[in-house]
């Protein structure tokens, strides 16, 4: 680790290109794998919790390997990563807005849209 | 004090990933990104950006279907193709999938083999890259005539909520022309690769500066990008 750091600051991001072909593969399998969560059509929790388990494996294998956040410079990942905790928390503020929304629809509007 | 926090600051390994660095490198009245060039960091701050264009525009898909009382398409369904006879749900969006998960591999040969200064083989997994992505964009066009022939509009469909085919088309189009721009500037530096400007210091038609081989790898930032972009549409659109 130490080793990589120091020569990813020398001459850019240079890795083992077998790390490469094997997180590629792995998005390989984790695609076929939210894939066939939808042809086994499962219901539920279940397909709720490996849509979003496949889907933060995947994100993560790329923005780690792929785009060398892994090797950068922690004042880079932190400036990068923290701001994007303010999207989970405005995902929080529409959920609320959301419920209210329905709740509203479903007395005032019987029928409607 | 001060001379001291600067002795602290050379003395400081570079890369060494500690809290202590953040803080030393966000007061140290230089510039914060140390042994990050300045074009790296940009394209970091612009995907950054362009995360927050997407989220809303996911948030306001997850909002609108939260809200409606109307029942939402069921997009298995709807997004189904008969091969053969048989219906296969999500095939064609399984296999675009697939088709831009090569392409961020072949992408990620292209970085590797830039750093090597080889000129070819970088050039090659470049084309081979954006060849897949117009392969991505032939396949979404498909998508969307087929839906458009089915009677999806932005402001109603045959098959339940309205907001289906707004959130639909803002969202995969917004993607499709990411990758669009992807393609354009992935043949731009392509070009730039095979004719040796890297390697010769010509200097850039529109800069007038001279690149370096770390081009290659911010236009590998854009790219992952548009492929990580996809996994969350895969994900929330598609899949939920």
């Amino acid at each position: 680790m130490a080793q990589a750091t120091a020569h990813s600051s020398a001459q850019g991001q240079q890795h083992p290109l077998k790390l490469y072909l094997i997180v590629w593969a792995w998005l390989f399998i984790l695609s076929t794998g939210s894939y066939l969560v939808d042809y086994f059509q499962l219901e539920g929790a279940l397909r709720y919790s490996l849509i979003i388990l496949f889907m933060l494996l995947k994100a993560g294998l790329i923005v780690a390997v792929f785009m060398h956040m892994a090797w950068e410079r922690l004042s880079l990942v932190y400036a990068i990563l923290v701001p994007m905790s303010a999207i989970l928390v405005f995902v929080a503020i529409m959920v609320l807005e959301s419920d209210h929304t329905l709740l509203s629809r479903v007395t005032f509007f019987a029928s409607g849209h | 004090m001060a001379e001291q926090a600067f002795s602290n600051l050379d003395t400081a390994p570079v890369g060494e990933p500690r809290p202590h660095s953040i803080t030393a490198d966000f007061s140290s009245d230089r510039s914060v990104f140390k042994n990050v060039s300045w074009g790296k960091a940009m394209m970091w701050i612009f995907l950054l950006s362009d995360t927050f264009v997407f989220s809303c525009f996911l948030i306001s898909y997850m909002t609108a279907r939260m809200s409606t009382t109307v029942p939402w398409p069921n997009s298995s369904e709807v997004f189904a193709l008969t091969v053969g006879g048989r219906s296969l749900p999500l095939i064609l969006i399984a296999i675009m999938t697939f088709v831009l998960i090569s392409s961020s591999g072949t992408m990620a040969m292209a970085v590797n083999w830039g750093y090597r200064h080889d000129r070819r083989k970088t050039a090659t997994f470049m084309l081979l890259t954006a060849l897949l992505g117009a392969t991505f964009l032939g396949m979404q066009a498909f998508e969307w005539s087929k839906l458009i022939h089915e009677g999806v509009r932005p402001w109603a469909n045959p098959w339940g909520a309205a907001q289906f085919g707004s959130s639909f088309f803002m969202i995969t189009g917004f993607h499709g022309t990411h990758v669009t721009f992807g393609v354009v500037f992935l043949l731009i530096i392509a070009r730039k690769v095979w004719r040796g400007d890297f390697d010769r210091g010509r200097r850039g038609f529109f800069t007038s500066r001279t690149g370096r081989y770390e081009a290659v790898e911010i236009m590998g930032l854009y790219w992952h990008f548009v492929d990580l972009v996809w996994v969350f549409i895969f994900a929330f659109l598609y899949l939920w």
